[in-house]
């Protein structure tokens, strides 16, 4: 890979290597902790570390916010950000609230069932409930269930 | 700052301290999009990510538990897959143009059209705004058809919620 480890370029990365650090802590609580509220949380720090990745391909240096002056006489020296990123993120956020809101009404459901919201208990009761299924049908059967 | 509150997230048990730290992750992340020019996007991370989904789990809180219960499974596993997943995204960013740079790919293909487009086509200053409603309009409907889909869902799984507790308080007396 032809790239050189100056500092420029260390500086000019950074910014993608700390989102892909938040990226993967949000990452690690969705798969190593049990209670289903903190997983969503883990998901959203991991959406959001998404957004700050996408809106920081966007920024340009010495850019300001993509609003033209409101008599549209636009200074030609004047850099403006990339503004598709921006609409891109508007999007997803609001299907990322979408989503969460849809996952937390069905933890809502899964307290309601299990009386439980976390992980090892709920596949405790699934694998007692399974036992006792096979043990009826064990016996439907004629076998020594 | 980001990354301290999300370490903090991993440490707490409170779920209730957690609720309030997403929020605040939040927060830090709409200053962050205020930095990188993008308000519009921190306008709305403030709004529905520090907003309404704190409100959100913070109403799921009071209908489940407050707490996390400790479990004793292995961390090794989950940081295994963490790391190498980690790594395998910082070896793609190695090819990417440097943070800022005029000349990258995003900022030389398209964007400067819609920039350049939205003054004489749609007479808006904000060009999020122009580029959202009218050159994505079609993005933008398909984006509240999955908002109202998601509304009905939460509806259908949320409804009834007080009558079949109180039927399953009612068949629990009989019970006794």
């Amino acid at each position: 890979m032809g790239f050189e480890l100056t500092q420029e370029y260390i500086f000019g990365h950074l910014n993608y290597w700390l989102f892909s650090v938040l990226m993967m802590t949000g990452l690690y609580i969705v798969v190593a902790k049990g209670n289903l509220v903190k997983k969503i949380v883990g998901l959203n720090i991991f959406q959001t570390s998404v957004f700050m990745l996408y809106i920081s391909m966007g920024k340009v240096t010495g850019g300001t916010a993509p609003i033209f002056p409101l008599d549209m006489q636009i200074d030609p020296d004047v850099i403006y950000s990339n503004p598709l990123p921006h609409v891109l993120i508007l999007t997803a956020i609001v299907v990322g609230i979408a989503t969460t809101a849809l996952g937390l009404a069905l933890i809502v459901r899964i307290q309601e069932e299990f009386n439980t919201i976390e992980e090892d208990d709920i596949l405790k009761i699934e694998r007692a409930i399974t036992q006792a299924e096979n043990a009826i049908h064990g016996e439907s059967m004629g076998g020594p269930a | 700052m980001l990354v301290l509150t999300a370490i903090a997230v991993v440490r707490m048990r409170s779920l209730f301290a957690i609720a309030m730290l997403s929020g605040v992750f939040s927060l830090l992340s709409a200053l962050l999009f205020v930095t990188l020019d993008a308000v519009d996007v921190a306008f709305t991370e403030a709004a529905v990510g520090a907003g309404i989904s704190t409100v959100l789990v913070l109403g799921t809180l009071a209908l489940t538990s407050r707490y996390e219960k400790p479990t004793n499974r292995s961390p090794a596993l989950p940081l295994f897959v963490v790391i190498v997943t980690g790594a395998a995204l910082i070896y793609g960013t190695l090819d990417m143009p440097n943070f800022g740079s005029p000349d990258a790919p995003a900022q030389t293909h398209v964007g400067p059209d819609y920039l350049e487009g939205s003054v004489h086509e749609i007479d808006i200053p904000n060009v999020v705004t122009s580029i959202l409603a009218s050159y994505r309009g079609y993005d933008t409907l398909g984006e509240t058809a999955v908002v109202f889909t998601a509304g009905i869902g939460v509806l259908l799984l949320i409804s009834g919620l007080s009558g079949r507790r109180r039927r399953d308080d009612e068949e629990e007396s009989e019970e006794t």
